[in-house]
Parts: C-alpha cells; sequence; structure tokens
C-alpha cells in the first residue's frame, strides 16, 4: 500500500517494472508462503511412489505426468495470493487509478508472481526427475516444457484469481475454473518428455508451449486487466 | 429493418416474444423427436459389425454435436454481452449454461454405454471422450462462478470473460487431445465427402440432430424467461405483467 503513492511511473515498461519491483518486494517479505509451494511441490510429487508403485521402470514411465501435476497444483496453491491482498486492503484499486495503464500494471504482478513461484519450481524440477530417474536429456526437456509452460499457468490463473475476488468460495472455485483452462498446457509439457524419452524429440511440443506462451503474455494482461475491472465494479 | 429487429434486446419486448416462439420450437422437437426415433429404432437397418447396440448414436452423436455448439453460441452471447453490455445477452448465455452442460453430460453418458458392448469398456482416456468431459468442466465452472457472484452485473461480465477464455481453449484442447488419437472412431459425417452411412441412419440422425437443436431453443428460450423475470422483478414491465396475469 505504502509504496504505491510515492513510486514514479513512467510509460508502459516503467509501469511493468514498478509493479513487478513492488510485488517481488512483497514476496521476499512472506518468504515461508513461498516455501509451502515448493515444499508442496516436492510432497505431491513423492506421495506418487507411495500410492502407485516403487517400481523404477513404473516411475520413469509417469514422472513427467507426476512432475507436470505437481507444479499445476503448487501454481493452483500461489494463485489466491495474486490479487486478494492486493484487492482486501485497497491497493488494487490505488493501481486501477494510477495514471499507468492497467495492462502492464497487471504484467507486473504477474512477471512477479512467476518469478516467485514459477521459477523456482523450474529449478527445483530435475530433483523430481532424479528422484523419478528421468535420464539426463529428458531431465533437461522437463526443466524446458516447465519454463515455457508455467507462465502460461500464471496468466490463466491471474484472469481467473481476478475474477474470484470477493466471490464465495473463491478459493476452492479458482481451482475448479484454471484446472480445465490447464489441460493444454499439462498435455503438452508432459507430452514433450514422453516424446522426449520415446526418441521422437520434443521439438514439436515445446514449439507448441511457446506459441502458447507468447499468445498468453499477448492477450493475458487485456484479459486480466478487464478481470481486474469486473472484480472493482 | 434493423431497428424493429432490434427492439427485441430490450427485455420487456423480448418476454412475449419468446413465450409465442417456445410452443413453436417445443413442438417441432417433439414431432421431429418421434419421428427421428421412428426411423432410427424401427426403419434404420441393423449395422452389421456392431448389431443393435449403434442406434445410441441416434441420442449420442446430436447431443455431442450439440454440447460442443451451445458452447460457441454462448460464447457468442458473453463477447456481445461484453462489448455491447446489453442485458439480454447475459442472459441468454446464462440460460444456455445448463442445457450445454446437460448435452455434454448425454453425451458422456451414452458414450459410455455404447462403449462397454463394442470397445470393451465404458470410459477410455480418448481425445473426443476427454474433450467432452472437459468442456462438461468449463460448463460447471461458469455455472459455479455465476452461483458464487451475488451481483448480477458483475457476474454477466465476470462469467462472460471466463465463457471467452474457454472458447479460445476449445480447439486447443480438441486439437491437443488429437495427438493421442485413440479409440474413438473419426468423423462419420463430413460436409464434403459422401455419407459413408446408409440413408436411413442419416436421415434418422439429421431428425434427431434437429430435435436437439429445437429442443435447446425452445429450453433456452423457457429458461430465460425465468431469468428475466428473476432479475427485473422490480421493474415496470414485471410489474404490468404480474398486474396482467392475476386478473385472468
Amino acid at each position: 500500500m505504502a509504496a504505491v503513492r510515492e513510486a514514479p511511473i513512467f510509460g508502459v515498461v516503467g509501469a511493468v517494472l514498478w509493479a513487478c519491483r513492488r510485488d517481488l518486494k512483497l514476496a521476499a517479505q512472506s518468504r515461508a508462503e513461498l516455501a509451502v509451494v515448493l515444499l508442496f511441490f516436492l510432497l505431491v510429487a513423492s506421495l506418487f511412489p507411495l500410492a502407485v508403485s516403487p517400481d523404477p521402470n513404473l516411475l520413469r514411465a509417469i514422472a513427467a505426468g507426476i512432475a507436470w501435476v505437481a507444479a499445476l497444483l503448487a501454481t493452483l496453491l500461489g494463485l489466491p495470493r495474486l490479487f486478494a491482498a492486493d484487492w482486501a486492503d485497497g491497493t488494487l484499486e490505488q493501481i486501477l487509478l494510477a495514471p499507468a495503464p492497467l495492462p502492464a500494471l497487471v504484467a507486473g504482478k504477474v512477471l512477479a508472481h512467476w518469478l516467485a513461484t514459477g521459477l523456482p519450481l523450474v529449478a527445483l524440477s530435475p530433483l523430481a526427475g532424479l528422484q523419478f530417474g528421468l535420464p539426463a536429456d529428458a531431465i533437461g526437456v522437463l526443466v524446458a516444457s516447465l519454463a515455457l509452460g508455467t507462465p502460461i499457468l500464471s496468466w490463466l490463473g491471474a484472469v481467473t484469481a481476478a475474477l474470484t475476488l470477493g466471490a464465495r468460495g473463491g478459493a476452492s472455485l479458482l481451482a475448479l475454473l484454471v484446472l480445465p483452462l490447464a489441460v493444454p498446457v499439462l498435455i503438452f509439457g508432459a507430452g514433450s518428455v514422453e516424446a522426449q524419452v520415446a526418441g521422437l524429440g520434443a521439438g514439436a511440443h515445446l514449439s507448441l508451449l511457446g506459441a502458447g506462451l507468447i499468445l498468453a503474455w499477448v492477450f493475458g494482461p487485456f484479459a486480466a486487466a478487464l478481470a481486474v475491472r469486473i472484480a472493482h465494479e | 429493418m434493423t431497428g424493429s429487429f432490434l427492439q427485441f434486446a430490450s427485455p420487456a419486448r423480448f418476454y412475449p416474444l419468446a413465450g409465442r416462439m417456445i410452443p413453436w420450437f417445443g413442438w417441432a422437437s417433439a414431432v421431429l423427436a418421434i419421428a427421428g426415433l421412428y426411423v432410427g429404432f424401427f426403419v434404420a437397418p441393423t449395422d452389421w459389425q456392431q448389431g443393435e447396440s449403434y442406434r445410441i448414436i441416434f441420442i449420442h452423436v446430436p447431443a455431442a454435436w450439440m454440447a460442443m455448439f451451445i458452447y460457441l453460441v454462448m460464447a457468442f452471447w458473453c463477447a456481445l454481452s461484453l462489448v455491447l453490455n446489453t442485458r439480454l445477452s447475459a442472459m441468454m448465455a446464462q440460460a444456455l449454461a445448463p442445457t450445454g452442460a446437460m448435452f455434454a453430460f448425454v453425451s458422456l453418458w451414452t458414450g459410455a454405454f455404447w462403449g462397454r458392448p463394442t470397445w470393451g469398456t465404458y470410459w477410455v482416456w480418448d481425445a473426443r471422450l476427454t474433450s467432452t468431459l472437459i468442456l462438461l468442466f468449463l460448463y460447471l465452472g461458469f455455472i459455479a462462478l455465476r452461483a458464487a457472484i451475488d451481483d448480477p452485473r458483475r457476474a454477466d461480465r465476470a462469467t462472460a470473460l471466463l465463457a471467452l477464455v474457454g472458447v479460445v481453449n476449445v480447439p486447443i484442447i480438441y486439437f491437443s487431445v488429437q495427438w493421442w488419437n485413440t479409440l474413438h472412431q473419426g468423423a462419420t459425417i463430413s460436409m464434403t465427402a459422401a455419407p459413408k452411412m446408409a440413408a436411413t441412419m442419416l436421415t434418422a440422425m439429421l431428425l434427431m440432430t434437429f430435435s436437439a437443436w429445437f429442443y435447446s431453443i425452445a429450453v433456452a428460450l423457457h429458461r430465460v424467461r425465468s431469468v428475466m423475470i428473476e432479475r427485473e422483478a422490480l421493474t415496470d414491465w414485471v410489474g404490468e405483467l404480474r398486474r396482467a396475469e392475476g386478473r385472468q
């Protein structure tokens, strides 16, 4: 809240950087919450060998799917904090009134959210890959697919998180809304690792994820800004 | 022409028009369903490969088509409501969602009963099946989001944006799951190729499709009338309507 008034905001890039820096500062103050997201990711991934079977061949076959589902659920866990706190203390209203373009400010917030939760997940994913005995090249593809895919999840999540602001049962509703929308990302993300393991090469899947990433960054800011406006009517 | 047509964008003018149209579409749907079921169950020949079980097609395929088509129509109304801020378009989208969800469910349900005798399983994680399941979840999310927001105008705009994000995803889901392409047969009916099925089968299926179409229109109009009365309960025209019906 405090940082809003003193900030000089110049143009689109300035607005993105300002909003990103502000949210990263806030994230740095609640490191425990971020650690929970990462622990949750590793915990979910560790549940599968216990629930399915410790058979290494089976685990290697389903490793990509497990890592992706765990990343999706962990992303979900961090989504409510994207707008909820700002909405509750009135900062979101100040952001709406700011002289900078709203899509740029929202883009900065989403960028910060990805840097604080998505990027650590990407960095942690080789650990999950090693746990399940993936070969090195497949781990590389897993990291690449998560690096391309998790920002798309952040954008889908940003739109729906803004839409559920003030709705009854917001957090659980958020899961119901985001998960069906995230299915294509999941399919191409997990599919890229499977294609690599099968010797087909992950290029096609990663290209599609990259295309999705570009689309998300082109349309995401406007959709999310509209969602924030709707939430604030 | 356009002026006289656009007047029906006002709920007060559309309400009586919808009331007059419902019986027409309702009866047309019933007649077509009876004709379609008769042709489908008594006239159409037994399939040489699948025996009698293929007759589920006469409900399954129209339901699957309607589930996808209604989502597109709903998204169209949502786009109109976001861009033009018209009340009636949002109400139409709200009225269509439960029917679309119903058809998605019917197509999954009948598909399971068709799959058991022909594939030996109720469910496979096949492209078509999975995309229909996700479509059902998109409908349910749409309905749940509306139910969770108290202010109806905010709910209109929020659900409209959700439906539009969803409609971008529908073709992506459809094509992405085709990558696993497994058990479900390919399209039998095509606009460009000659029909690959007996003429009577095709006739029955088209009769049932139009029946499902008219049913959806009748039910959506009926539901949109209820939505109008509920949401405009305090306006003059609903008050007049209430007085007029009280007198009868």
